[in-house]
């Protein structure tokens, strides 16, 4: 496929030198007068045409990348408030498209239609009142919609409360990995800061041994989510600054060091039903081709997937940031407290590091 | 130049009184003279322009091939490439000096600083800047600090690498990364000679402007160049400052041990001192000068656009008014967006919110200048010279790049587009590639100018154009899509992601396109050498322009005009303006220059 593509570019690379070259040649016919390099009224209509084939590839390569890449983009999204991020995202694209449909066929063709002649005469057309205040309230009221709309959509999802008994879940980022930490029993995430961290006790989260909140805290390195419940995150960082960049989610938010920043979403499609859908089996198997092609060269990276959600760092963060990442795993409510019971908590960890 | 010949010139330069002797150093070195100073800068600025889009083609391969072996990484890279694959870190610190190089050194320099530097005297009918020494030292500066900021690539531990951002904690701490240590402190040093530099250019262009405008020439006579040019003085002496302000602090905190950007760290296994910083300050005096900036390096190529348009159109820009009050209306918003880029960065989301309310009214002025370019067009007599095809090109990529703006200034929206490649795409196009449309644009457009009257070759400059064009789409409509795919920015490689393995066809199709388009540039190249010394001589006016700069003899001469400055009679945008019997006004010919008189019959416009 790659090659294909790779051909199909110098091809129409190819076409477009052997035609400039035309030109060139086209145009030297001409003595050299003083005027030698102003552009002809052949030069004018060369690239007069050639402007409006500008248009046609300006239109072709959308068409061509909706075609071959509109499957790349994620899929529909898994939260609540993705709902209304996609249509949102949505609507702003209908716009956008027809704004740029338009106004790249007015440029490129006047470009085309009004290519010099010698002996035309241009319009002297210096101001236009009407048409300067049509061009200015069209944008205003589109955008003054587009701003309300994003604003209130906004405004609810930066609404991080305590309503509707959500989930409390702490996502800690270091050079170059992520640990996650859930209140236990009581929801309520002990303290902690940098300078209580002791690696050889294995308290690496800088819990407060002393607070009671912390002793029952579950410290993982898999996130698990129940379906439906909403999750209210809490991001540290100890070292430089991450971002945690959860794309399904429609969810990310910076973890800054000396700061605890906020996010908060409701999970609605768990990680199996995520999986039987139509659009994820036809991108594990078109991913899973390449991977068995890669394997088949014995290269890295080639094992088969299987679908996951994922937690990324988005934020440059040094050598590994290519590397920092996750795995998010959204369950049902049953599934979600089995494993939680599985785990051990933070006091369990230390008093099994005593000597 | 011949010395006969300039020694010619200057006796004709009688009425302002010098005629001290010219050696090569203070012709061409230490030069005083605005003219020479823009060369200079152009020079300069296109060879840093080599260096920043040569690193992007290595990094765009390793994203095409990720971990391949390529000779080139090793003659190039050496020991940052072992065995031929480029190594993680240097492909963070290529990022980052690609990114400093194309913004500061090339579009802020290169473009404003050249043309800011020509034009000005010659447009406005001024014998030279207000402060020739302060030009000189500005351009010395800028030179320095390039030649620091390409020092600092053969750093021991290798150069910065946190991002062209440099956001702290990872710029502060060299634990963190290597290129956090001597390469950073040398991009710290270069950038505030830069400022500095910048500075005392941009005061120049204010006093230049507001002082030495030739009789007759009113604010509302200017070619829109030098509005474009002055009100990106004053963004600049504005906003300029406050990132010098941030570099000061972070140096503060890397060198002598305070807090104002860092707290709670524990990296390498100990606790630092640092307490009661913050990140997120940095963050908005970065953003402050930061977002300024883009309009810095867009505003010189609108203005330039908005001229080399009408000429060639032979129209009068539509709208004029409306073009200033939109280049005052873009600089003032400019100034209060920063924000924008922080969204998700832990800041108050209120704040979020006003920030949104501010980017999306940005939307409007740029808006109207697109329409106002589309209309220019709209029954012109369309002269598609090289500059011509550029400025059009502009528009094409300002639209095109700008819309996605849209999406990324909403708050909601950044959250899940946020330092994406979608982000990516759209700051290359709307002001990377259109502001380099716009150098192109003034250096085809103004070369005879430039270099006593030769110009450049039209069918080499033909020929760059369409590739190009073609070429920039190619690289950066397609990116958008790996962006809506979810994939960040500044990952060295995509190969930890499975969800990410079949965007590897994007990768190749964009690397391929960017090594044509980037190969293309060397068609100007070779067309933009040539050409200073077998150009061809046209006339000395040769795209039949109104502005003054074309009064001006093609032969450099200190003081520009050898008998006196002429003055200004009416604006510049004259063209193919008629008598109420459709006659033009001077007969012949379809401008009118800025120094003729208004004739009998004339009716005067507003101007």
């Amino acid at each position: 496929m790659t090659a294909v593509l790779t051909i199909a570019v110098l091809v129409l690379v190819g076409i477009a030198v052997w035609q400039m070259t035309k030109i060139f040649e086209l145009s030297q016919v001409r003595a050299k007068s003083a005027n030698a390099e102003v552009a002809t009224d052949e030069d004018n209509r060369y690239n007069g045409y050639l402007m409006f084939a500008f248009l046609i590839f300006i239109y072709g390569i959308t068409i061509f990348s909706f075609w071959k890449y509109g499957k790349y983009i994620l899929p529909e999204s898994s939260s609540e408030h993705g709902a209304e991020y996609d249509s949102l995202l949505l609507w702003s694209f209908v716009i956008i498209f027809i704004v740029q449909f338009i106004t790249q066929a007015l440029l490129h063709y006047y470009a085309y239609k009004y290519r010099g002649k010698k002996g035309t005469k241009a319009l002297f057309f210096a101001d236009n009142n009407t048409l300067e205040f049509i061009w200015t309230i069209i944008p205003v009221i589109v955008l003054a919609g587009l701003i309300l709309w994003g604003l209130y959509t906004w405004t609810n999802i930066m609404d991080i409360n305590e309503d509707d008994d959500p989930l409390i879940v702490e996502l800690y980022a270091q050079q170059f990995n992520w640990t996650a930490r859930y209140g236990g029993a009581d929801n309520v995430l002990g303290e902690a800061n940098v300078r209580l961290i002791d690696i050889d006790r294995a308290n690496i989260l800088g819990l407060d041994e002393s607070d009671p909140n912390a002793s029952d805290d579950v410290i993982v390195k898999e996130l698990h989510l129940p379906v439906g419940r909403k999750v209210n995150f809490k991001f540290r960082s100890q070292d430089v600054l991450h971002s945690a960049y959860m794309p399904h989610f429609r969810a990310q938010m910076n973890c800054v060091p000396g700061m605890i920043t906020e996010f908060s979403f409701t999970p609605t499609v768990t990680t199996a039903e995520m999986r039987q859908r139509p659009e994820t089996i036809e991108k594990v198997k078109r991913t899973n081709i390449l991977r068995a092609e890669k394997a088949a060269m014995g290269e890295p990276n080639s094992d088969p997937w299987e679908f996951d959600y994922v937690l990324l760092c988005n934020k440059i963060c040094g050598k590994s940031h290519y590397n920092m990442q996750m795995k998010i795993i959204v369950e049902t409510e049953e599934e979600y407290q089995a494993w939680l019971e599985g785990q051990q908590t933070f006091n369990q960890t230390m008093a099994s590091m005593q000597p | 130049m011949s010395v006969q010949a300039h020694a010619l010139t200057d006796d004709h330069a009688h009425d302002h009184g010098h005629h001290h002797k010219e050696t090569f150093v203070t012709k061409y070195i230490f030069s005083q003279d605005h003219k020479m100073i823009s060369k200079q800068y152009l020079i300069t600025g296109l060879i840093m322009g080599f260096i920043g889009i040569a690193m992007s083609l290595l990094f765009r391969m390793q994203l095409a091939w990720p971990g391949e072996s390529f000779p080139i990484f090793e003659a190039v890279l050496g020991k940052w490439a072992p065995d031929g694959v480029m190594d993680a870190d240097i492909y963070l610190a290529l990022v980052t000096i690609h990114g400093t190089i194309m913004v500061f050194f090339v579009l802020t320099a290169g473009l404003s600083g050249t043309f800011s530097n020509l034009l000005i005297p010659l447009q406005i009918g001024a014998r030279d800047m207000a402060s020739g020494f302060l030009n000189m030292l500005s351009y010395w500066m800028f030179f320095l600090s390039s030649v620091i900021m390409v020092i600092s690539l053969f750093v021991e531990a290798g150069p910065a690498a946190a991002g062209w951002t440099i956001y702290p904690p990872l710029s502060a701490l060299p634990m963190a990364q290597p290129g956090s240590g001597m390469g950073m402190t040398l991009w710290l040093v270069s950038m505030a000679i830069f400022i500095a530099s910048s500075l005392l250019g941009s005061l120049n262009y204010i006093v230049t402007v507001i002082n030495l405008r030739t009789k007759g020439m009113s604010m509302t006579r200017l070619p829109l160049t030098i509005w474009a040019f002055f009100v990106t003085a004053i963004i600049g002496v504005i906003s300029f400052p406050v990132l010098l302000s941030a570099a000061l602090l972070l140096i503060m905190d890397r060198s002598f041990g305070t807090s104002f950007f860092l707290s709670d760290i524990f990296i390498q296994g100990e606790v630092l001192h640092y307490q009661g910083g913050s990140p997120v300050l940095f963050e908005h005096l970065f953003w402050f000068l930061g977002h300024p900036e883009v309009y810095i390096v867009i505003l010189p190529a609108m203005g330039i656009v908005s001229e080399v348009m009408s000429v060639n159109a032979r129209k009068p820009i539509f709208g004029y008014r409306a073009m200033i009050a939109s280049i005052l209306a873009i600089a003032f918003l400019s100034t209060i967006v920063w924000g924008h880029h922080m969204f998700i960065s832990g800041m108050n989301p209120f704040l979020g919110s006003v920030f949104t309310f501010t980017t999306l009214l940005i939307a409007i002025p740029s808006a109207v200048k697109a329409f106002n370019w589309i209309t220019t067009l709209w029954k012109g007599n369309l002269q598609l010279n090289p500059g011509m095809l550029f400025s059009i090109g502009m528009v094409s990529t300002f639209i095109t790049g700008g819309l996605t703006g849209i999406i990324l200034g909403d708050s909601t929206l950044d959250i899940n587009v946020h330092d994406t490649y979608f982000v990516v795409a759209h700051f290359h196009l709307v002001m990377g590639i259109s502001a380099l449309y716009g150098l192109f644009a003034g250096v085809y457009h103004w070369f005879p100018k430039m270099f006593q009257g030769r110009m450049m070759s039209k069918n080499l400059g033909y020929v760059h154009f369409w590739i190009t064009a073609v070429g920039s789409y190619g690289v950066f409509f397609p990116m958008h899509f790996v962006g809506m795919a979810g994939v960040p920015r500044r990952y060295y490689q995509n190969t930890a992601f499975p969800m990410f393995d079949e965007l590897v066809d994007v990768q190749v199709l964009m690397t391929v396109f960017a090594i044509i388009t980037a190969l293309a540039q060397l068609i100007f190249v070779y067309n933009f050498v040539r050409s200073i010394f077998y150009g061809a001589r046209g006339p000395q006016n040769p795209w039949n322009a109104t502005t003054l700069e074309w009064t001006a003899p093609q032969e450099h001469i200190h003081g520009n005009w050898p008998g006196a400055i002429p003055e200004v009679h009416r604006w510049s945008y004259d063209y193919s303006k008629t008598f109420e019997n459709g006659d033009y006004i001077l007969p012949g010919q379809d401008f009118v220059p800025q120094d003729v008189p208004l004739q009998e019959n004339e009716e005067e416009l507003q101007h």
